[in-house]
């Protein structure tokens, strides 16, 4: 495959994933079940993607500079720092403890 | 009054949401870059894709095995997109009937322009959320993409400058206020667990996924749930 390929192939099935979910009838997640089921997927996948993205290393785990930057942003959410705040101070966590040399 | 405060608040929390996702396309279109695509072929990937987790899965595949792991970087991106799909129903409401409208919502349908939708009260005040951060999103997600496309070089290392770590925390910024109760923080917890497990033994982007069957277990079974009497069903049953 070229890379052209797997762009636009990929780029298509994502975008049909989302078209296809407005095809859905609402009311299949009118049940209490299938609700909270659905919001609790959300609660996984996005817990699942913080693991990826702070210790994730293609397939492996790693343990540097993004951990302290993800407790340091937990922290500042608990104490309800605005987003984008956090964001910028879990960036610059992560950044001034690789220029003291941590991985 | 009350109604302006809430759309206020919803543009408030759809304006701050939008600039932190997009400090973080910068780092999307460095890591491309520097993953083996042109800078076209990374622009192409945030217009029509549109969903920074299949974009990054993707590109990290791209990075490790190259073209021939097409197949799996495909696979790994779909598989991650499938969120949305679970998004699109949820907001589907929200954004109401009119065909023209929902084709455009659904390609605005991304972890952020949902989470803010479904956190406002109103329905008003939700189809604010969801229109304006998936717009801002958009515009700014495909303009740091391109910035960071082209500073790739310049930039170096982008971990050096913590976008990676960026990226998490953004997640996480996501998460927190769904953590309300004991059930999605014993989901959030089992899911992490999962994913730590599977990282090392299952292909990127499936881990991910499969520690989304924590949620499904825990949904059905309403295992760590209260069971209040308003969750029976019409038939007075309980589900």
């Amino acid at each position: 495959m070229t890379i052209w390929q797997i762009i636009l192939l990929a780029s298509i099935l994502v975008l049909a994933i989302k078209l296809l979910g407005y095809l859905v009838p609402p009311k299949l997640l009118a049940s209490p079940r299938a609700a909270r089921t659905a919001e609790l997927t959300t609660v996984a996948l996005l817990s699942a993607l913080i693991v990826v993205q702070t210790a994730g290393i293609g397939q492996g785990l790693v343990l540097d500079a993004r951990l302290p930057a993800v407790v340091v942003a937990a922290a500042l959410f608990a104490l309800k720092v605005p987003f984008v705040l956090v964001i910028i101070a879990a960036a610059a966590c992560a950044a001034v403890l690789r220029a003291y040399g941590w991985s | 009054m009350a109604a302006e405060a809430e759309r206020r608040a919803a543009w408030r929390a759809s304006l701050a949401v939008a600039l932190a996702v997009s400090a973080y396309g910068i780092s999307f279109g460095a890591l491309a870059v520097a993953a083996g695509l042109d800078i076209l072929q990374t622009c192409v990937l945030s217009l029509v894709m549109f969903s920074g987790g299949s974009q990054f899965a993707l590109i990290g595949v791209i990075a490790s095995g190259g073209t021939a792991a097409g197949p799996a970087a495909i696979a790994g991106a779909a598989l991650l997109g499938l969120r949305n799909g679970l998004y699109a129903i949820r907001v589907s409401p929200i954004i109401g009937p009119g065909w023209p409208k929902r084709l455009l919502a659904g390609h605005l349908t991304i972890d952020e322009s949902t989470a803010v939708a479904t956190a406002q009260p109103t329905l008003e005040s939700q189809r604010i959320g969801f229109w304006a951060t998936g717009a801002l999103i958009y515009v700014g997600w495909n303009l740091t993409t391109l910035l960071g496309a082209v500073l790739g070089d310049q930039l170096g290392d982008v971990r050096q400058w913590g976008l990676d770590a960026a990226a998490a925390a953004a997640f996480l910024g996501l998460l927190w206020p769904r953590l309300t109760a004991l059930q999605p923080i014993a989901v959030a917890v089992g899911a992490a667990v999962v994913a730590t497990a599977l990282i090392p033994v299952l292909p990127q982007g499936v881990p991910v996924l499969v520690a989304a069957l924590v949620a499904v277990v825990v949904g059905l079974t309403n295992l760590f749930g209260v069971r209040p009497a308003e969750e029976l069903d019409e038939t007075g049953e309980r589900p």
